[in-house]
């Protein structure tokens, strides 16, 4: 028994591997936030003048809002006047023509952390909009996707580039005045990614940013807009990592995604912030609204998330179903161990007819994780014939952990079918005896287990990064079985 | 093989084995009888190294090495191998995964490269075969949704792949009909060799119809109580275990050296 425990143990405190740090000068702005803050940044970024006016309007709600009390996660109140809201490493002042002229330390941390941008981009097959801190450091492939008149590209960029599309699409699924984070990343964000399919347009490959948060006291808020136009399909994958530091350090994104008709957007997220030491030290506040507006009928958007990082995370990626027969679907896996916590879930806002979605939750919880599944279901007057299907399991892993389940049902239309099933389960004694048995150790035994039980979300997640997700799984856990 | 010497053993504070001496030579299958609550399991469980049960005093040797010093993993990899008495369902763990790292676990321990996905399935196709089972199995999630008789089934077919050269079958027949314990005790017969010791714990007789022990042990209360041939299985199974608890005394027998 007590062998047992102390391998669980080894097994869920492994180190996070991700924990270096970049040195690179950077040009910052100083530490605090105010109107004059916000201007800088637009200023900075040569935005036109509608841009800068919807972040003054979005400052100016932030500044009455109050931050969301209602999650289950426990954090002593930011300091919103003690954070850096700007930070460019220095030598990619005038933005890299192309790869050679991106700084070769930069290179190096993409390569730690085993991005491929070079020549592996290609074996890959990933176009990676790589954004480091602020800017966008390298997009690749864009000429190939250029060609189908696909736009991928760094949010900046499309900025200059594509205004009209911007000033369309920004905040109208995600408006300013949505949360308090999203007010705070509206006013302040520098950078992200962003993606247009045209009409009639299969994205041939997997698009992928790989997020990184490196400078000191640096708040991240990047700002992710996807647009699929009528009868296009896109599959995009987003990682993070971040260096490893006792303080904390903010992550408010927003992501907005728009389905035109019959147009289908597949996102899926490896999250691997840094999540602290094992007393809870440090690591990544990840509090991100996600939203998917399901424009036009026969449209379908997916969120598909693995979330191991992060001291805390704060995430409901949803979907609005809008058009008439649009489906929506949610699949996460959420790992939480040592002292991380989180409230994640979804939102199914059902508006059109035959609307269909589909939430599968699966939480694993280990040492001292904290963690909650919220998930919202709407099925509003007008949604005839509504059906959503949501499962929600959790599996604890030692004794000091814990999971809740706080599902939301609203449904105002007589013919929707709602249902929720929940289960919450202890990895078996049994199981792991049974396992070790037949020879394997107590860490494979584990990884075999918890990998099982998430198999329902990672098939849904693109082939090579399944592949990812269940490696990263097994290093969040080594230390963890008890 | 396995020799056991004087072993005691206790679940939480609850004295269970009192004193068990037995000796298995390679390639002799013992039967080990006894009413409910006599230790059989329990004995299972030690040989196996479960955690819930702890060796008071006594020792087990197992191919020369002290059993009792191997992990759990370690005496599966050389060579012990339990039949569970209620196999466990591992939900999204494909049968054919948890079959394939458990011989590349194995064969890894004991230096042989490790079989590919090709290689593997070509070998466990052929074991199927013996034991009546639909390929489709291989594919399902272990044990989940099986039948019982489909969990014993599959639990040889574990060991058929696995070539343990102890192997211990823990009520194997529990829960099986007639039809489905041919079939288990077929693949049982086929895996018998002169290298390999099997022991059969079990309630009834039956399952000796079908596998025929060399030697029939009757536990009680902790202890072996009586040792013999086969024949002692149907003397039991005609006058029931309230004959045998009458002996208070447990004979000390080694047998089969």
């Amino acid at each position: 028994m007590s062998d047992s425990t102390s391998t669980l143990e080894a097994i869920i405190s492994q180190e996070y591997q991700h924990g270096f740090e970049t040195s690179v000068e950077a040009d910052a702005l100083p530490r605090g936030l105010s109107e004059e803050t916000v201007r800088m940044i637009s200023a900075k970024k040569n935005e036109p003048e509608f841009l800068l006016e919807w972040r003054l309007a979005a400052f100016r709600r932030w500044l009455d809002m109050k931050p969301p009390e209602w999650a289950s996660v426990h954090h002593p109140p930011i300091d919103y006047q003690d954070i850096i809201y700007y930070s460019a490493p220095k030598s990619q002042k005038d933005g890299p023509k192309s790869l050679d002229e991106v700084d070769p330390e930069l290179l190096k941390t993409y390569e730690k952390l085993g991005i491929p941008l070079h020549e592996r981009a290609i074996l890959a097959g990933v176009a990676v909009d790589a954004v480091f801190d602020s800017v966008s450091v390298a997009t690749t492939f864009k000429d190939k996707l250029a060609e189908k008149g696909i736009i991928f590209c760094s949010f900046s960029e499309a900025v200059q580039e594509h205004p009209e599309l911007v000033r369309q699409y920004l905040g109208s699924v995600v408006p300013v005045q949505d949360n308090f984070y999203a007010a705070l990343n509206s006013a302040v964000f520098s950078d992200g990614s962003f993606v247009y399919i045209p009409p009639g347009v299969r994205c041939p490959m997997e698009l992928s940013t790989y997020f990184r948060i490196n400078a000191k006291n640096t708040g991240q808020f990047e700002r992710t807009l996807i647009i699929a136009d009528r009868d296009s399909y896109v599959s995009y994958l987003e990682g993070c990592t971040a260096p490893m530091r006792d303080e904390n350090q903010l992550h408010a994104a927003v992501v907005e995604l728009v389905a035109l008709e019959n147009a289908q957007i597949k996102y899926s997220t490896v999250q691997n912030w840094y999540p602290g030491d094992k007393e809870g030290r440090g690591g990544i506040y990840n509090f991100v609204t996600k939203r998917g507006d399901c424009r036009g009928a026969h449209s379908k958007i997916s969120w598909t998330q693995v979330e191991t990082g992060s001291a805390i995370t704060w995430k409901y990626p949803s979907v609005i179903l809008r058009g008439d027969h649009s489906v929506g679907e949610f699949y996460s896996v959420a790992l939480t161990n040592h002292r991380q916590q989180a409230d994640t879930g979804t939102k199914m806002i059902h508006m059109g007819k035959n609307t269909r979605s589909t939430v599968i939750s699966k939480g694993i919880s280990a040492g001292y994780g904290q963690q909650a599944y919220r998930g919202l279901v709407r099925i509003a007057r007008a949604a005839q014939n509504a059906r959503n299907y949501t499962q929600c399991d959790s599996l604890l892993l030692g004794d000091r952990c814990a999971a809740h389940t706080f599902p939301y049902i609203e449904v105002k239309n007589a013919s929707a079918k709602v249902e929720h099933e929940a289960s919450t389960s202890r990895i078996g004694e049994d199981q792991l005896f049974f396992c070790r048995q037949r020879g394997l150790s107590m860490e494979d035994a584990v990884s075999m287990i918890v990998n099982g039980f998430c198999k329902e979300v990672f098939k849904e997640l693109p082939m090579e990064f399944a592949v990812e997700a269940q490696k990263l799984l097994g290093v969040s856990l080594e230390g963890s079985v008890g | 093989m396995l020799i056991i010497k004087d072993l005691h053993a206790s679940v939480g504070d609850k004295p269970i084995l009192k004193g068990i001496n037995l000796t298995v030579n390679a390639g002799e299958v013992h039967a080990i009888m006894g009413p409910n609550g006599s230790g059989k399991s329990t004995l299972s469980n030690v040989l196996a190294g479960r955690e819930n049960v702890t060796v008071t005093s006594g020792s087990i040797e197992y191919l020369g090495h002290d059993l009792l010093a191997l992990e759990v993993e370690e005496r599966a990899r050389e060579g012990v191998f339990l039949a569970f008495q209620y196999p466990v369902e591992i939900p999204g763990v494909g049968n054919v995964y948890l079959l394939k790292a458990a011989l590349n676990a194995q064969r890894k321990h004991h230096g042989l490269p490790e079989l590919d996905a090709m290689e593997f399935l070509a070998l466990v196709k052929d074991k199927m075969k013996l034991m009546e089972m639909n390929e489709s199995m291989l594919y399902r999630a272990v044990n989940e949704g099986f039948s019982g008789g489909e969990k014993k089934r599959n639990e040889i077919l574990q060991m058929a792949v696995l070539e343990p050269r102890l192997a211990i079958l823990d009520e194997t027949d529990s829960g099986l009909d007639i039809d489905a314990l041919k079939i288990v005790a077929n693949g049982v017969n086929s895996l018998r060799h002169p290298e390999r010791s099997m022991i059969l714990v079990t309630h009834y007789q039956r399952l000796l119809d079908y596998i025929k022990p060399d030697y029939v042990h009757v536990l009680a209360g902790g202890r072996i109580v009586r040792s013999g041939g086969p024949e002692l299985a149907h003397e039991l199974e005609k006058q029931g275990y309230a004959w045998i608890g009458n002996e208070t005394t447990g004979q000390e027998v080694s047998s089969g050296s």
